[in-house]
């Protein structure tokens, strides 16, 4: 892939550590905040050079989530992606089913660190909620998580699982009832309960240091899949694809290989009904730069300002921002963000289950979806390494009901 | 001095404080929004805080949370922020600063949305999103159109954030007064006295509290150690449940509180 900004040999496209990514980032927050966000990152960056912390974190890899992650390789899906080689990273068979356990982890041990016991998170699907109402029955936190009313509908699994594990779940009902306005809420009972909370933040958008401290939790998807990619093909990846939202999946696979030229990277976002329809969350692809929750990026936005409601089958995508790492590689033209509709997803995800017995996240479909067409771009020497972030369990409902499974479910082909 | 410092300066003089009213623009209406200012200021309010409806307003509570939800769902627009400075400013002479979160101010362009405030009449911002840190535009183009800005401070920012927000506010500093969004509360925190010491050590003359401030007592009680007190939400629900009469009736209450010191 041609790269517009090679990187300077002094300054590693790595090494980025916000507030800002290029003209993206910074902290739009009230003042209450600040104090909160400032202790955050001064823990953060103790723990960063504490071998101590880094040995708990791992440990807590190995023991509890299963990690490494094993990657796969997906010969039969492959077929219907012009014969390009497909292998897969699999965050779905992490403990809770999906990657967001990784980011999890280590806030809430910085949590700890810091001497907080409630913890608070925002959730899309369900996923991260799940992973931040495990912790905090591991860790001994009060777990209170907002998620939009819409959303404790379509995956009302994942409310039931985080109240099980003693999570207080609360249904947001203002706004779109989505993401966005889980995140409104959750801010809001972080700027009144700041002394005894912390705010376990799902991804890699909101204020600085989110975006860099949920980026570097999820790092370690990409250094794994890198070695072990390298040591299965004996080279390097063509392609990463990975799904964005916020986009916490894509920056963690996507960060080991930000310095390679040769490896191009691609972020799927959810493009809806089509990115030219109104009902989408392609933030990238048809959003513009502006200020939301807490950082300046891309978002989907009014000539006003006023956020526009996001749609996508899949809750975990259905976001109208972007975390601003991504939002800079995309203006310097390090990484390509490309539209994937509810349809093509669905596709993906029946293909995966039907060709390699293996039930993605509706999130993920979209990263399949877009490697099907890649691997037709790239050709049959082509290898294309794809995030499969989160298993399809949650999504049972969604999927019965689109390919009518439920009722007539036994006579399906 | 800024008519909004020079409002406080005098009220202070006369041995109390300024009382700052918060309505949001296109609630219940375009037109019922300024009736209801205007009868704030016939009522004794002294400066005027407009805010304009967003769609994700982190700092705010239910009561105006729900006021601003029908305003824009009836099709507020930012131009009409300035279409009701204007017409306030024609009826009554308390200064008006719009309260706005920051990305409208963003997409309609800072230097723009300066222009527009200051030939509206307008006499300044306050920003609850926007920090002095990220603030560098707007303090730029308030220099150069002479508008007022109104930075936060809150009782966890340390002495560094708050001489920082003393020196890049301008009118008045809007001192919180309690962890939390608005809304009306039993008591006013005790919290509220501290920041206020706190933003005097720090330099500041004109320093303000709000959230939370709902009756004449709370007014009565912030205006012995604070310079204005401001109320929100308490005038939002007379408004939203008795109209223009029933806010300025409230008003009128809340105005004795500052007359009884």
């Amino acid at each position: 892939m041609t790269n517009p900004t090679e990187p300077t040999p002094s300054r590693n496209l790595r090494d980025e550590l916000g507030p800002y990514f290029g003209d993206f980032g910074g902290r739009f927050v009230p003042e209450s905040l600040v104090a909160a966000l400032d202790e955050l990152t001064a823990a953060y960056e103790l723990t960063k050079k504490d071998p101590a912390f880094a040995a708990e974190l791992a440990e807590l890899h190995k023991s509890y989530t299963g990690r490494p992650s094993i990657i796969t390789e997906v010969p039969r899906f492959a077929e219907h992606a012009g014969g390009a080689r497909i292998i897969l990273k699999r965050e779905d068979l992490n403990h809770t089913g999906s990657h967001k356990i990784n980011n999890v982890l280590g806030q809430a041990l910085l949590t700890k660190r810091i001497g907080k016991t409630r913890v608070i998170a925002e959730t899309g699907a369900g996923q991260h909620g799940v992973a931040t109402a495990t912790a905090a029955a591991l860790f001994g936190f009060e777990c209170v998580v907002y998620m939009g009313e819409v959303d404790t509908e379509r995956q009302a699994l994942n409310v039931a699982r985080m109240r099980l594990l003693g999570a207080e779940v609360v249904a947001v009902k203002a706004g779109s009832r989505t993401l966005k306005d889980a995140i409104n809420d959750a801010m809001r009972d972080w700027v009144t309960n700041v002394e005894n909370t912390n705010y376990i933040f799902g991804t890699v958008a909101g204020p600085h240091p989110f975006p860099a401290m949920v980026r570097d939790f999820q790092k370690i998807i990409g250094e794994e899949a890198r070695a072990q990619v390298l040591e299965l093909t004996g080279a390097l990846p063509d392609a990463v694809a990975a799904c964005v939202g916020g986009g916490s999946n894509a920056m963690g696979i996507f960060h080991a290989f930000l310095d390679d030229p040769s490896v191009a990277l691609y972020g799927y976002e959810a493009a809806g009904e089509g990115a030219d329809t109104p009902r989408h969350a392609a933030t990238i692809t048809k959003g513009s730069p502006g200020v939301l929750h807490g950082a300046r990026s891309m978002m989907l936005q009014d000539e006003d300002g006023q956020t526009y409601e996001s749609h996508s089958i899949s809750a975990g995508l259905d976001y109208p921002g972007v975390g601003p790492e991504h939002a800079w590689l995309n203006s310097i033209g390090r990484a390509d963000y490309r539209p994937v509709t509810d349809a093509a997803a669905m596709d993906a995800l029946l293909l995966l289950s039907r060709t390699e017995g293996i039930i993605p996240a509706i999130e993920s479909a979209h990263a399949l979806a877009g490697a099907l067409e890649l691997g037709r771009e790239l050709g049959p020497d082509s290898t294309i390494l794809v995030n499969l972030s989160g298993r399809g369990d949650k999504d049972m409902e969604t999927a019965g009901r689109y390919f009518k499974l439920i009722d007539e479910g036994a006579t399906q082909s | 001095m800024s008519a909004v410092e020079q409002t406080i300066r005098t009220r202070v003089d006369a041995g109390s404080g300024a009382l700052i009213g918060y309505l949001p623009v296109g609630f219940p209406s375009l037109g019922g929004s300024i009736d209801a200012a205007v009868a704030l200021v016939e009522n004794g309010v002294d400066i005027l805080e407009m805010g304009l409806p967003y769609s994700d307003p982190v700092m705010d509570g239910s009561v105006i949370q729900a006021a601003t939800q029908q305003a824009l769902a009836d099709g507020f627009r930012l131009r009409d922020g300035f279409e009701a400075v204007r017409a306030i400013t024609a009826q009554v002479s308390a200064p008006v600063l719009i309260m706005t979160y920051w990305n409208p101010v963003v997409q309609y362009g800072v230097e723009r949305f300066a222009d527009d405030l200051a030939a509206a009449g307008g006499a300044g911002l306050i920003t609850p999103d926007l920090i002095p840190d990220e603030g560098a535009d707007w303090i730029a183009a308030s220099e150069r159109t002479g508008l007022d800005r109104v930075f936060l401070a809150a009782p966890t920012s340390t002495p560094e954030r708050l001489r920082r927000v003393v020196e890049s506010s301008r009118g008045f500093v809007y001192a919180v007064s309690t962890m939390g969004i608005t809304g009306a509360r039993a008591d006013v925190d005790a919290a509220a006295r501290g920041l206020i010491e706190r933003l005097r050590e720090a330099g500041s003359t004109s320093a303000c509290v709000g959230v939370g401030i709902s009756t004449p007592e709370q007014v009565r009680e912030v205006l012995g150690y604070a310079d204005g007190a401001i109320v929100g939400s308490a005038l939002v629900k007379a408004l939203a449940d008795g109209g223009v009469d029933a806010v300025g009736a409230l008003a009128r209450e809340l105005a004795a509180g500052k007359n009884a010191l």
